[in-house]
């Protein structure tokens, strides 16, 4: 089946099955490698992107489910105003260990911080936890979102 | 003429021209037996400094999350003396005749790399001064360098190491063994907090990992292997699964016929399913039936093994592995007995990024992409399944989205190389998360009794452990199921024996970060707590009386290694410094529920001391308040903003491995299959973690794994100073903490 959609602002079409998920669309049709698998069942937030500002996991998102929304990747963060600055801390902090898990932890902290510029410790965790870091870099996770909350 | 070059230990460097005018050095760096370089052979550059200055070094050594990309050429651009600005990394070719070992385990890179990398930039640097020296007919002795410019400051004269390329390149090669290397006071890199050299790339999702290979005519798979471990194939449903739309092939393959030598490692029967993509493959997994011979591997449980080390556990050990003075005797004098059983479930690696490679089999040669931890040996793996010549395989090594030990083991290239071959194109094969989780080298499970006897005043003087393991033939499976005779506290108790018994299996085990040591330090250092509350001692106290003196404790009285040998001063002083660190003093005044705990571990070379703060709420639920880590790996932090998150990273993953992970067998097949029945510490969990390093007059030393052993048992011993419960089983049953 032919679906369209639309991704980091430009549509894009793809001939896929119905119930192929988001990211695999993403990752195998049009070779944006950013979004992560990890468990394929929304378990390790990975694979997160935004559908209309939402992070949402993209293993878990069937193509004929997303009509006209929106998707953005991590390849699309540069020029979202919060995911870059949330790269830059990123960076600035030197989070990422592996890095596999940081593309999914990105989505998710920029989704946060679009929605709730100072988010508390308990705002953080519940919406950072979805996302597994094997590394372990969550003290710098912690820290890079505090960073951007505090308009350092 | 070609003739061949010294092979001894030493490090070579050979330098040439490049292309572009800048100068090329190549180091030929031991490690590997048959080195084959030769001096007529084309250079393959390790470091170059193009006309512009700009100074590209290659990393040698696979990356998958330890830091290695970034700390091994700050190592060399420190000696070179360049700016850390003005250095491009790029990952080096797999060729160990050339680069030495390039593989990333046991935190070796450290100790392997130090000195040799900082000599090729030294000797670099060298080659420099001389051809600054010789423009302006001066003695090389009287030029300096600084961020890639020699000066003469006599006449007021620099030129840039750019400008001086070409004409460095001329040079004779000093002997890298005597090139003058830098006072480590006037570091201006090593010791400096480095940010990892690819996190621009990481932070906007460049491809950069294995999974991420892609080319065109790129084809996907995958293989399921028989949940039993040595299972066969009898038949499959290949016609249906190869009728289904956009299904490319799917066979079988047969260990008999690919892996003959039932390397362990090697080729497992199962099916392989090739798709345009990937999940169309997996998907088409959901139609295969194939009949199994499970084999004798089916009567294999977690309970079973349970049962048989209980039963074990009762009897003597089959082996003895040291036996000092007279245990039994001793124990008979003590005032104070004590007795306790330990265990450790098997354990899955659970890398985020699942196993995969992708291979491209074309006229009788292959080309492989494989975030592989160590892949000389996987070349001579997909060498010995295809029956090819290792001349004949190009290994690309991508970033790995972690390692842990897993990918230490290659099969999952060997699976690729075979599968490429059969369908002649190029194929990416990927594990599902149920694959990566079923098809580990396990970390082994174990079981140990301890006994111990304290006399009046509280000391140690006899103690006992007798270690149940896993293996074939009476014999531990491999290095991560044996336990080292010099196990602490083996050589300061001089009634002291360690027997051994082994569980007859055939589940696939290998090392995981920081091997033996992550269950070992666990058991023993929970049991030492246990006597210290016996002795009515502080933990830390008791500890320091049982390290006594400081000295170092040679494993072989009759070949001391100071370097290589525990030091019991250096445990001394990062206990002492973490006890201070923690404010361990002031514990009593910890509300109730919450408490510290302390432990120690010597492995890799590195000394570390832990302190976890915890607490136990009235459901049994455990809160981690604070970890704090002090170690000592020697004279050097190379990246200190590295080395902190290396050791974070380590005492949260035994932390997270210690609350919620464990790998169950039934019927010979691993239960858990995802991220819901394994679980990794969430960032909800994660507890500050302060970590400090003492500098010792030691060499450098790696740190990839040292700082891991000591946190699950400091856990238990907060556990225990919070409720009064002793957990001796991992992982933690919280329903033993309910009030
Ligand atoms: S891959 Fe989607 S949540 Fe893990
Ligand atoms: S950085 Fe490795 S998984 Fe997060």
């Amino acid at each position: 089946m032919p679906y369209t959609i639309d991704v980091n602002g430009a549509k894009r079409t793809v001939d896929v099955d119905p119930d192929m998920p988001l990211l695999w669309v993403l990752r195998d049709e049009l070779d944006l490698k950013g979004s992560k698998f990890g468990c394929g069942a929304g378990l390790c937030g990975a694979c997160t992107v935004h559908i209309d500002g939402q992070p949402t996991r993209s293993c878990q998102v069937a193509i004929s489910t997303i009509g006209s929304a929106s998707i953005a990747t991590i390849e699309g963060m540069a020029a979202h105003q919060i995911g870059a600055k949330v790269q830059a801390a990123w960076m600035a902090l030197d989070v990422p260990q592996c890095g596999y898990c940081q593309a999914g932890q990105i989505m998710s902290a920029t989704a946060l911080l679009s929605k709730t510029p100072r988010p508390t410790d308990q705002d953080i965790d519940a919406a950072m936890s979805g996302n597994v870091c094997r590394c372990c870099s969550y003290t710098r996770i912690r820290a890079g979102v505090k960073q951007i909350a505090e308009g350092k | 003429m070609t003739r061949p070059l010294d092979l001894s230990r030493r490090a070579l460097l050979r330098a040439s021209l490049t292309i572009g005018g800048g100068l090329a050095l190549q180091a030929i760096l031991p490690g590997v037996a048959q080195a084959a370089a030769s001096e007529g052979a084309p250079i393959t550059a390790f470091v170059t400094i193009a006309p512009d200055g700009v100074v590209t070094i290659l990393s040698k050594n696979p990356e998958i999350g330890q830091g290695i990309r970034t700390m091994l050429p700050m190592l060399i651009a420190e000696e070179l003396d360049v700016s850390w600005k003005d250095v491009r990394i790029e990952q080096a070719p797999l060729n160990e005749a050339v680069y030495g070992r390039q593989h990333s385990g046991g935190s070796n890179s450290t100790p392997e790399n130090y000195m040799r990398l900082r000599r090729v930039g030294a000797a670099g640097r060298q080659m420099l001064i001389e051809a600054a020296a010789q423009e302006w007919s001066v003695a090389p002795e009287e030029c300096e360098t600084e961020a890639g410019v020699v000066h003469h400051r006599k006449s007021g004269r620099s030129l840039t190491y750019g400008a001086l390329a070409a004409k460095a390149a001329a040079r004779k090669v000093p002997d890298l063994a005597s090139v003058k290397l830098k006072d480590p006071k006037t570091f201006k890199i090593i010791g400096q907090r480095i940010p990892g050299v690819e996190n621009a790339r990481i932070v906007t999702g460049q491809p950069l990992f294995g999974i991420d290979v892609s080319m065109p005519g790129l084809l996907h798979a995958v293989f399921e292997k028989c949940p039993v471990f040595g299972g066969k194939v009898k038949s499959a449903n290949i016609d249906a699964i190869k009728a289904l739309p956009g299904i490319h092939d799917a066979f079988i393959i047969q260990a008999s016929e690919a892996n003959p030598s039932k390397d362990p490692e090697g080729l497992v029967d199962g099916v392989a399913i090739v798709a345009k993509s990937w999940w169309t493959a997996n998907k088409a997994r959901e139609k295969l039936e194939i009949v199994w011979d499970e084999g004798v591997g089916a009567t294999q449980s977690s309970e079973g093994f349970s049962a048989l080390a209980a039963k074990l556990l009762g009897e003597a050990p089959a082996t003895v592995l040291r036996n000092d003075g007279d245990a039994d005797a001793a124990m008979k004098t003590a005032t104070k007995v004590l007795e306790a059983s330990y265990s450790y479930p098997f354990l899955s690696h659970i890398v985020l990024e699942p196993q995969n490679c992708t291979a491209h089999f074309k006229d009788g040669k292959i080309a492989l992409w494989a975030p592989a931890q160590n892949p000389g040996p996987g070349r001579k793996l997909v060498a010995k399944t295809l029956g090819l010549q290792e001349s004949d395989i190009t290994v690309h090594v991508t970033r790995g989205g972690g390692g842990f030990g897993r990918r230490l083991q290659s099969d999952f290239m060997a699976e690729a190389a075979w599968i490429s071959r059969k369908v002649e194109a190029p194929v990416k094969l990927l594990w599902s998360r149920r694959d990566d989780m079923q098809h580990d080298f396990y970390r082994p499970a174990g079981f140990h009794k301890f006994k111990a006897g304290l006399d009046e005043k509280g000391g140690l003087v006899a103690f006992t452990d007798h270690f149940v393991t896993f293996g074939k033939g009476g014999k531990p499976a491999n290095s991560a199921s044996t336990m080292p005779v010099t196990e602490f506290p083996a050589m300061l108790a001089p009634n002291l024996r360690y027997g051994q018994s082994v569980i007859e299996s055939n589940v696939p085990t290998g090392p995981m970060r920081a091997p033996r040591s992550n269950a070992l330090g666990f058991a023993f250092q929970s049991f030492i707590d246990e006597l210290a509350h016996a002795a009515a001692k502080d933990p830390v106290a008791f500890r320091l009386s049982l390290l006594g003196e400081p000295r170092s404790v040679p494993s072989d009285p009759a070949k001391p290694e100071p370097q290589k040998d525990f030091n019991t001063g250096r445990m001394r002083n990062v206990l002492a410094r973490v006890a201070e660190l923690s404010g361990w003093k002031n514990r009593d005044k910890l509300p109730k529920g919450t408490g510290m705990g302390v432990a120690f571990y010597f492995s890799h070379l590195g000394y570390f001391a832990e302190v976890v703060q915890a607490t136990v709420s009235t459901s049994g639920a455990i809160k981690l308040d604070h970890v704090w880590v002090v170690g000592d790996i020697g004279a050097q932090i190379i990246n200190p903003a590295g080395a902190e998150h290396q050791a974070q990273g380590a005492a949260l993953d035994g932390l997270g491995t210690a609350l919620g992970q464990k790998v169950t067998l039934e019927k010979g097949r691993v239960v858990e299959a995802n991220f819901d029945s394994v679980l990794p510490l969430r960032i909800d969990q994660a507890p500050p973690v302060v970590v400090e390093f003492i500098t010792s007059d030691f060499p450098t030393t790696g740190l990839g794994e040292p700082a891991l052993p000591p946190v699950a048992p400091a856990l238990c011993n907060a556990i225990f100073a919070a409720t009064g419960k002793r957990i001796r089983q991992l992982p933690i049953d919280t329903n033993l903490l309910k009030a």
